[in-house]
């Protein structure tokens, strides 16, 4: 019989991690103790407990990391639930990758880069943070703006204080939405802040979270003089199949699952505004 | 070109019939309500209505297909593949528009990559379609290119008072042709003056002069933004029925089944016109129904043809004409879009 996406393959929990109250992040290999499949920073996988449910997730692990994929996945319903309950050793299910990816190897080349995330929305653009920190060579300066609810929300925060912060072509600035003690950080809103730090006009621009987030932090870089050309982002809708078959995901003629997740602002706003 | 008499044709099936399943349109039930695929069986009547209730799509994409089994052992999974090759079959009395539905739903199952449960029912299919006699006044497949005298499939046959003509279009149809011996050759225009009597009847239908001008993919921004949505829609009863009996929708739902000693997961027809379909973890992406009943004619009208070179998601069979609860359909929606659209 043919090859067949929709039949997944197994994937064993190496390693958990809790990161905030409500995310924890997953080290996924196969059965061989291998990566399951290979894949490009912004692609997707769809992980699966049969009987509980199949979900989308991020793969927020570099491609340049040859030993393990790793998803970063929020409490938040069923299925999620159960995997937050998992422990090492436990076998999901998994296939893919599904979906287009950011243009590391094309658009990206040589460019300075913002990345602009909030809360989970950091998960797929760590891919692309680390590839490029892998890639020096093929990068400008890296500058990432991320925010969360409180400190306590803030996912993947060792490995920014230990890593990005400590590399010389990364500029980190970190915000939360209320006053918190212990923290002496910047307090507030995203798109506030984005303004406030008044980033440089030729970076290219890679925005993730809330859709409301995006939103308001798209008007703001537009007012700062950045063009939709110059910015990206990641959609998130409904997904069943992962391959623009079941119907589920589009926005006017377009897949997200396969199109997509990875959009160019001026390209989404040429389409129906049903997302 | 090949024909047998109509006296014949229960010889011609049996014939079949001993090889490999066949399926044909026989009445549905004793309310007449029209016709259904059913099982070839001895003193089966092949029904000449036009058209079957539910489409032919089911016997490639059928309403509900098992996927995969899983086997769960503590924190272990096992995944079994459960596909098999599929038999060998024969489908007889597909009418044009359901063999033209046929390459709509290929372009999306048989792209890459491609979807193995479908290519594999497909490859183990052959489609008798039978040109219509009698088309009816919901049958508007002519504005969408079909021509009903001369349906596509592996072998395309006609009809008269006392002959059926049978002409093969694949090597496969050939195959099976040859194989039957009750067949006698006729010349290659034996059809003709069927072909123009149909053609006849199609020009006096009453929906053949419906106009597409207003639809395709560039016509995105203009349609999705019309106010004449609202009022379209309003009476929608997110019941699904137009989805069900289309023969070109496609949507799915994949679910899992505890069978008690296993997990089957299974994928089953779904619909857009319901509330659930798009629901995702940051709320929903339609929350009305007028986007949901716009999504589904939008489809078929604009997002379907901006990815197929023009091609529309319609084959205007007229099923949803004839089962929607409310009277709402295709042709309603094609005709107030396109007033003053074109
Ligand atoms: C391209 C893409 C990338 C994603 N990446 C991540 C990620 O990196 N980390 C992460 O935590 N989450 C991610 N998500 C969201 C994740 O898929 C859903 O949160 C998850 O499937 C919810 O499953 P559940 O069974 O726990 O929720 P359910 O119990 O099913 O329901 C909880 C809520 O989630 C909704 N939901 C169910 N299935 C999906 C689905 N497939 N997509 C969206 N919403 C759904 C339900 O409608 C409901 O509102 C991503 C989604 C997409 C489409
Ligand atoms: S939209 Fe209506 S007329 Fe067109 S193919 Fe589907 S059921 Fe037939
Ligand atoms: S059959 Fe009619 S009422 Fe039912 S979902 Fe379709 S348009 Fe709405
Ligand atoms: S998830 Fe099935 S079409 Fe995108």
């Amino acid at each position: 019989m043919k090859q067949e996406t929709l039949i997944p393959k197994i994937g064993v929990v190496t390693d958990i991690r809790i990161d905030t109250p409500d995310v924890k992040t997953f080290r996924v290999v196969g059965l061989d103790g291998k990566k399951v499949f290979e894949h490009m920073p912004g692609q997707c996988a769809m992980l699966s407990i049969p009987g509980v449910g199949e979900g989308m997730f991020s793969i927020t692990s570099s491609p340049t990391n040859t030993e393990f994929m790793e998803f970063s996945i929020k409490k938040c319903g069923c299925l999620t639930s159960w995997l937050h309950m998992m422990e090492v050793g436990q076998q999901v299910t998994i296939r893919g990758p599904y979906g287009n990816a950011f243009p590391v190897t094309t658009d990206f080349q040589g460019k300075d880069l913002l990345f602009i995330a909030g809360g989970i929305g950091l998960a797929p653009l760590r891919s692309v943070i680390n590839y490029c920190r892998d890639k020096k060579d093929e990068f400008g300066s890296l500058h990432i703006i991320y925010g969360s609810r409180s400190k306590d929300d803030l996912v993947d925060y060792q490995e920014i204080l230990d890593e990005w912060m400590t590399d010389d072509n990364v500029r980190v600035d970190l915000t939360i939405d209320r006053e918190q003690e212990g923290w002496d950080g910047h307090v507030g809103f995203i798109p506030n802040f984005v303004k406030e730090l008044k980033p440089d006009l030729n970076r290219t621009v890679l925005i993730c979270g809330p859709p409301i987030m995006i939103k308001f932090t798209l008007d703001g870089l537009k007012e700062l003089g950045f063009s939709e050309e110059q910015v990206y982002t990641t959609m998130e809708l409904r997904m069943k199949c992962g391959i623009g078959k079941c119907g589920r995901c589009n926005i006017g003629d377009k897949y997200v699952c396969k199109d997509g997740p990875v959009f160019r602002f001026d390209a989404l706003s040429e389409l129906p505004n049903e997302y | 070109m090949k024909k047998v008499s109509r006296s014949s044709l229960d010889a011609c099936f049996a014939a079949i019939a001993a090889s490999q399943k066949l399926y044909l349109p026989v009445a549905d039930g004793e309310k007449k309500r029209g016709a259904k695929y059913a099982p070839w069986f001895e003193g089966a009547v092949y029904s000449t209505a036009v058209n079957t209730v539910r489409s032919a799509k089911d016997f490639f994409f059928p309403q509900v297909e098992k996927m995969t089994r899983f086997k769960m052992d503590g924190k272990q999974i096992e995944v079994e593949d459960i596909r098999k090759e599929n038999e060998d079959f024969v489908i007889f009395g597909v009418r044009a528009c359901d063999a033209a539905s046929f390459a709509i739903l290929d372009s999306v199952y048989l792209s890459d990559p491609v979807d193995s449960f479908y290519q594999n029912r497909r490859e183990h299919g052959l489609i008798m379609t039978m040109a219509c006699g009698k088309p009816t006044e919901t049958c508007f497949c002519s504005v969408f290119g079909i021509d009903a005298a001369e349906p596509a499939g592996d072998i395309s046959c006609w009809m008269t008072e006392d002959t059926v003509y049978m002409q093969a279009n694949t090597e496969k149809g050939e195959a099976l042709l040859a194989s039957l011996p009750m067949l006698e050759d006729a010349a290659d225009d034996a059809a003709e003056e069927t072909k123009a009597a149909i053609r006849q009847v199609l020009d006096k239908l009453p929906l053949k002069d419906l106009s597409t001008d207003a639809f395709g993919g560039d016509k995105l921004m203009k349609l999705f933004d019309s106010d004449k949505w609202n009022s379209l829609s309003e009476a929608c009863l997110a019941c699904g029925t137009c989805t069900f009996v289309c023969p070109t929708c496609q949507c799915y739902d994949i679910r899992d089944y505890d069978t008690g000693h296993g997990i089957e997961r299974f994928r089953c027809w779904d619909s857009c016109m319901y509330s659930d379909f798009t629901l995702c973890a940051h709320g929903n992406t339609r929350t009305t129904q007028m986007q949901r009943f716009r999504q589904r004619f939008m489809h078929k009208l604009v997002y379907y043809p901006s990815n197929n070179n023009g091609t529309f998601g319609c084959v205007g069979c007229g099923r949803c004409l004839k089962s929607c609860p409310i009277s709402m359909n295709i042709v309603k929606v094609m005709k107030t879009l396109g007033e003053g659209n074109e």
